[in-house]
């Protein structure tokens, strides 16, 4: 029913991540990845834990530095350069800061700021980063926080909410320095399943409202409801990527379809 | 006998007074340079670069590997030479003379300092690195992350540790009554010596120094429970 509309490839790209490498000491978690989200298309990145679609993810708004490749966000390359030591760090931090705020970020754990309330978690970027006047950004965290249906909850702290509760507090905070793409890591693996269901319905409005999103999640079936393409990660590399119907239903893999058959079965 | 304790001419309630605000202005003075001393120390433990972990390591387990009282001769003697010749470095000619109080709020700072720094650096360690990377993430400068998230939480975590701090600070500073600064214990021992009741007046002290740090102690928990809003108490 929600099945979002396949997006067209003319489409401007919001997010180009192009021949990604990125190793932890000997470990090379990812061996190459290129991937491209056009404006309002929603990504879904699946795969066994280790394959490196979370890793993925934290390269495209730097919380990781990639070893190799390029990231282009909004037509702007992210631009890196190699360090004494050899490690590859960013060539301006400013550029980076600017390039964060408009790309939004939901963690598994939420990551809240435990000491100010879920209203000052909202407006603390807009207001700090982005200067926005604090009248303005209060007026815009509430309709934020009404939107993801915790307003009544606006001058309580994080630690007095539920894990779906304090999602959905996240979500607005990403929401409030209104990006133009959204990133989500694993934003369920930390809910008790009955929390599950608020988040994700509010992920799916976000979804349905055009907005360009990129997501590493284990719900298969919301995967395949959400998404206009999925990518299957599979030891650093993609091994299948397509329609949700394609890849979902009908991979050409033989691991992607060993994955299906666990996680559909298994985890549902 | 009691009349001894009295403000009166023959009394030394005045001079216990000032000698009580003098421990006090040494104390604050000697804790807030310890904090500063504390917040350094703890930047260069936790820092990348090895020479600054060294420097800090070197400095706390000197300063907590010798006697309190000798830090303070340390400085009572050689401080004034240390002084002199980091001026002369700089182009300055003249000799500089520490004052006994700079050098009980040095020395004791130094005390402090050393202990602050470990505090502040366990503080630090606990604060939950996902709420830096949610800042990192929004787009803060490392500036801006310092002062709203790692700074306010910090403290959260540091505030108990450095209430234990601010307590032996206030303690040592008796310590610096070998300098003959007029500071609490020095105008104990006069008056003890002076009227040959040495119980009456260390009892008084006593009593002095408990007045200040259950006070103290009060003001503490109350910062405690300001800086623990919104975190469920254990």
């Amino acid at each position: 029913m929600h099945r979002h509309p396949p997006v067209s490839d003319s489409a401007p790209a919001a997010v180009v991540v192009e021949d990604l490498h990125k190793r932890f000491g000997e470990l090379e978690v990812l061996k190459g990845v290129s991937v491209t989200a056009h404006e309002g298309d929603v990504i879904t990145l699946i795969g066994s834990s280790g394959s490196g679609k979370s890793t993925l993810l934290r390269c495209i708004n730097m919380l990781e530095i990639p070893d190799d490749g390029r990231v282009v966000i909004g037509g702007e390359a992210i631009a890196l350069k190699k360090a004494r030591s050899g490690a590859s760090i960013p060539a301006d931090a400013r550029q980076v800061e600017r390039i964060r705020t408009r790309l939004g970020m939901v963690f598994q754990s939420f990551n809240l700021w435990t000491h100010m309330t879920i209203l000052q978690n909202v407006i603390e970027a807009p207001v700090h980063v982005l200067g926005v006047p604090k009248a303005e950004a209060i007026d815009r965290a509430r309709m934020l926080l009404d939107k993801v249906g915790i307003l009544a909850k606006a001058d309580s702290y994080p630690v007095q909410l539920s894990g779906g509760q304090q999602q959905r507090a996240a979500i607005a905070r990403a929401l409030a320095m209104q990006p133009k793409v959204m990133l989500f890591d694993e934003p369920t693996s930390a809910l008790d399943p009955e929390l599950v269901g608020e988040v994700l319905r509010v992920i799916r409005q976000l979804a349905d409202e055009g907005n360009t999103m990129i997501l590493v999640t284990h719900e298969m079936g919301f995967a395949r409801e959400v998404a206009s393409k999925v990518v299957f990660l599979h030891q650093g590399r993609i091994e299948e990527e397509g329609s949700p119907d394609k890849v979902l239903t009908n991979p050409d893999s033989d691991r992607v379809r060993q994955f299906l058959s666990r996680h559909l079965s298994g985890a549902a | 006998m009691l009349e001894l304790l009295s403000f009166g001419p023959n009394g030394w309630g005045g001079q216990l007074l000032m000698g009580t605000a003098m421990t006090v202005a040494v104390a604050v003075s000697a804790f807030a340079f310890g904090i500063l001393v504390g917040s350094l120390g703890a930047s260069a433990k936790l820092s990348h670069s090895m020479t600054l972990n060294v420097v800090a390591d070197v400095y706390t387990t000197i300063v907590r590997g010798i006697p309190e009282l000798l830090v303070i001769y340390l400085l009572f003697f050689g401080g004034s030479g240390v002084a002199t010749a980091i001026a002369s470095a700089f182009g300055y000619d003249g000799r500089i003379d520490l004052n006994a109080f700079t050098i009980g709020v040095l020395a004791v700072g130094l005390i402090s300092g050393a202990y602050s720094t470990e505090v502040i650096r366990g503080a630090v360690q606990s604060v939950p690195f996902g709420q830096i990377e949610a800042a990192r993430a929004c787009g803060m400068s490392r500036w801006l992350i310092l002062r709203r998230v790692l700074v306010p939480q910090t403290l959260r975590f540091a505030l108990p540790g450095l209430g234990n701090v601010w307590q032996l600070t206030l303690k040592d500073t008796a310590l610096v009554s070998v300098t003959a600064l007029a500071e609490l214990m020095r105008v104990t021992h006069l008056a003890a010596g002076a009227t040959r009741q040495p119980f009456l007046f260390y009892s008084t002290a006593a009593v002095l120094y408990l007045m200040l740090t259950t006070v103290s102690t009060a003001l503490f928990n109350r910062a405690e429970i300001s800086a623990n809003r919104g975190v469920r108490r254990a």
